[in-house]
């Protein structure tokens, strides 16, 4: 009887251990599933993976890191920004134009709409953090567009807006999925 | 949503060893442990097997410049629409490249922006509002109160503004009326709704987000019930007075109703959530706004909808021009839900019958129930509410009103959101299934100059100005009669139309668009077309649709630029009519004397100030039109605090 209960033990401890590897599929599958309903898959399952946060975590959360890497990526954009505008007499007017303009819309994205955004996931009324996620993506874009001719800023706009994108989708999947 | 596959329990016969079975009787004890050692052995493998599938499955790398742009990002950023945030189906992604018609970005300078603040509309001097809030009238004075963020001109950090108006157009901001300073809202003051009690109180319930983001609703009253501007507002003591039922989830249970009383003498609520996508609306019985029975069953639900927020629950009377308290019921009577869908950020309504022994309601089309028919506004517009105002026997309407443009122009001009004028509501006797929807008699108060202009015709494909001075403030009347002949000849096909789908004005048709351009310069860079467009079925029948057409109505990039509007029953002998209110960068809109209506945000560059203009506009291919129609300049509401001084108003 004793050996019985040792193994069924050993069996149990073992079941679980070989297990873990299911469950962190099980919410890999999560991710993939989550990034799927977004407009850039690869983007998504990046941002989410490389944050060890995102392990376990609920769609919610998906959605908090998503939006965490927004603000990061738009810190480093405005930093870029604020780099670029440090040349000064180099710079010609129309560029320091539009850097300085593209220097507000940043500061809209990391000041207005990120808060905006974690409010609203914080107390689940999602139609503000879709608006603020949305709207992000509009700023990069607008900055985008204030170039005449070559953007510095190309790359990193992309990339925010693409985030905000993504963070704006899984926001709608949080909305009209019916649990959470 | 974790995805484990649960483990099914291999048979015995499956790799188990050969000289097991036969001696199961003899020796239970060896092939237990057998079987233990094999399951456990199957288990360990299928483990290994399966996690090896799933690692490191879809991991991208970066590339070589460090940034993720994909090996697509050659292309020109595309943006996502305006759409799902500011309330509108997300129909079309506009694709900006710089190098694309005349789309540049414009930055905002402050003359364009001042232009934008509204005259005679409501709205905080600065910063943020959402939804209209526990509206009454009051010893004297129509109360407005709203979802306000004092710190910025984004959403957040809400409380209660306040203010007060004699006649519903000139307001007197008051101070805050309530804060986040309990446990129980203090992650929200949000919206909730008055209930006049029979001996003249007034008891007012909102939703509350609390420490832990649990929504709740909480019981306030007035701080001094004698003073008529009900400057001060008390929270019970025991508060919340309400919790999410079980079944119910913690984020969808908010917007309590005004209540109304039952043939037992109990008050009555109504509070919008959602069971899995299906959107409800929960019903509660109350003596004293204390303690509350959950009635068993809904008020009504209809799958699909989504979370139901902002639920209005009112009686409207078939036969009567005025308005019904909410308690009123009976046989001449029909009564309304409403609910805002956070999913689609529109409001709803339906017509049915209330059963109020269970506490029940019953759409009188199930085609057209709540969330899958009628909107009260086919543009801008969310959150709306209705009540009762017993100084004029009328029963009015509220609705938020967002911006369209950027966030960044917000911030930048310091201010967010207007409401819409307050509308009477009436049942569409003529339709049965409409509400009509019109802009408060007093607003008349503000008119200036009128202009008249009698039959003016219009030729296919043409513009014709109409002088009325400055036109970023007008109320006009129009009425409008197309060439008879040319709706017979017609030929109809089969072709659906809707405004959103259709190019706008520039798709032409053989019966419209036709009707006004307003916030246009006179070059007609910038234009925001008001219309109708008849089409004609191939069985001969017409369909007029009424739409508000927003793609040239800025040279600026980062605006709405959607087509708004929907179809509006026009019956056998009326003529086509239009009410527009202008009112800088909102235009409000009203067909058929309010059975269709839209409201929309426009955020001219050029067409602002004296370069603003208005037209009456042709595009039809086969018909003539003629105009007949009353314009107003309207004055300023002088929206402003309520003065020190008590003696001046």
């Amino acid at each position: 009887m004793k050996n019985l209960i040792v193994i069924i033990f050993a069996f149990l401890v073992c079941q679980a251990n070989a297990f873990r590897p299911i469950l962190l599929l099980g919410n890999q599958n999560l991710i993939e599933r989550t990034c799927k309903q977004t407009p850039f898959y690869d983007l998504c399952i990046w941002s989410l993976k490389s944050n060890p946060e995102s392990r376990d975590a609920s769609v919610k959360k998906l959605a908090q890191i998503m939006v965490d890497s927004l603000k990061t990526k738009a810190t480093e954009t405005l930093d870029l920004i604020d780099e670029l505008l440090q040349d000064g007499l180099a710079l010609d007017p129309e560029m320091q134009k539009a850097l300085t303009s593209c220097a507000e819309r940043y500061n809209v994205i990391i000041r207005g709409d990120v808060p905006e955004i974690n409010e609203a996931l914080k107390t689940g009324d999602y139609k503000f953090a879709a608006k603020g996620a949305n709207d992000a993506a509009i700023e990069a874009n607008s900055c985008e567009i204030e170039f005449p001719t070559k953007s510095p800023l190309t790359d990193m706009n992309k990339v925010v807006h693409d985030v905000s994108v993504v963070a704006a989708s899984i926001v709608k999947i949080i909305q009209t999925k019916f649990s959470f | 949503m974790v995805d484990t596959r649960p483990f099914l329990p291999v048979s015995s016969h499956a790799g188990s060893d050969p000289t097991g079975p036969s001696e199961n009787r003899r020796k239970p004890m060896k092939l237990q442990l057998s079987i233990f050692f094999v399951l456990l052995t199957v288990g360990f493998f299928a483990a290994l097997l399966t996690s090896n599938n799933g690692s490191d499955n879809g991991f991208v790398k970066e590339n070589e410049h460090g940034s993720l742009a994909s090996p697509s990002s050659e292309k020109q950023l595309r943006p996502v629409s305006r759409g799902p945030a500011v309330g509108v189906s997300e129909k079309s992604n506009r694709f900006f490249a710089k190098d694309n018609e005349n789309q540049l970005a414009y930055p905002w300078n402050n003359s364009m922006l001042s232009w934008q603040r509204t005259a005679f509309h409501f709205q905080p001097e600065k910063n943020w509002m959402n939804d209209p809030n526990g509206p009454l009238f009051y010893k004297g004075w129509y109360h407005f109160f709203y979802q306000y963020n004092p710190h910025a001109a984004v959403w957040g950090d809400i409380v209660w503004g306040h203010a007060v108006s004699k006649d519903l157009i000139h307001w007197l901001h008051l101070p805050l009326a309530m804060v986040a300073d309990q446990w129980y809202d203090k992650n929200g003051v949000w919206t909730g709704s008055a209930t006049i009690l029979p001996d003249g109180k007034v008891v007012m319930l909102y939703t509350g987000s609390t420490t832990e983001n649990v929504q709740v609703q909480n019981l306030a009253y007035p701080a001094d019930h004698s003073d008529p501007l009900l400057i001060n507002w008390v929270k019970y003591s025991g508060n919340p007075v309400l919790v999410p039922p079980p079944g119910i989830l913690d984020k969808d249970f908010r917007d309590p109703t005004t209540a109304w009383l039952t043939s037992e003498g109990k008050w009555r609520i109504t509070i919008g959530s959602k069971i899995n996508k299906t959107g409800i609306a929960l019903v509660y019985d109350t003596k004293d706004f204390i303690n509350y029975e959950l009635l068993d069953g809904v008020l009504h639900a209809v799958p699909g909808t989504g979370m139901w927020e902002c639920v209005d629950f009112f009686p409207v009377s078939k036969t009567e021009e005025n308005g019904l308290d909410t308690s009123v019921n009976g046989p001449s009577v029909k009564h309304v839900v409403k609910a805002s869908l956070d999913d689609d950020r529109h409001d709803y309504y339906s017509i049915g019958t209330y059963h109020e022994k269970n506490g029940t309601w019953i759409p009188d089309e199930p085609k057209i129930d709540v969330g899958i028919g009628l909107r009260y506004d086919y543009g801008i517009y969310y959150a709306a509410k209705t009540f009762y105002d017993q100084n004029k026997n009328r029963r009015v309407l509220w609705g938020w009103i967002g911006e369209s443009d950027s966030e960044a122009a917000d911030m930048q001009k310091g201010w967010a959101s207007v409401q819409s004028i307050p509308r009477t509501i009436l049942f569409d006797k003529k339709i049965g299934t409409h509400l009509l929807q019109w802009p408060v008699e007093e607003i008349e108060s503000l008119r200036l100059k009128s202009y008249e202009f009698n039959q003016v015709k219009v030729q296919a494909g043409s513009v014709v100005p109409l002088d009325v001075g400055p036109a970023t403030q007008l109320d006009i009347i129009a009425e409008f009669e197309i060439d008879k002949e040319a709706l017979e000849k017609t030929t109809g096909s089969n072709v659906t139309f809707s405004c959103s789908s259709s190019g706008g004005t520039i798709e032409r048709g053989a019966l419209g668009p036709f009707g006004l351009l307003v916030l246009a310069d006179d070059s007609l860079s910038e234009q925001t077309p008001v219309y109708f467009y008849i089409a004609k079925g191939s069985d001969g029948k017409l369909k007029t649709f009424f739409c508000n057409d927003q793609s040239r109505s800025s040279v600026a990039s980062d605006v709405n630029k959607r087509i708004y509007g929907n179809l509006v029953p026009v019956l056998e002998g009326e003529k086509l009519s239009l009410r527009v209110l202008v009112d800088h960068s909102i235009v409000e809109s009203f067909a058929q004397g309010g059975r269709t209506v839209i409201t929309s945000r426009v955020y001219p560059t050029k067409a602002i100030y004296g370069a603003a203009k208005l037209f009456l506009f042709n595009n039809a291919t086969e018909a003539s039109v003629s105009a007949s129609l009353r314009i107003w300049q309207m004055n300023s509401a002088f929206i402003r605090p309520y003065p020190n001084n008590k003696e001046s108003q």
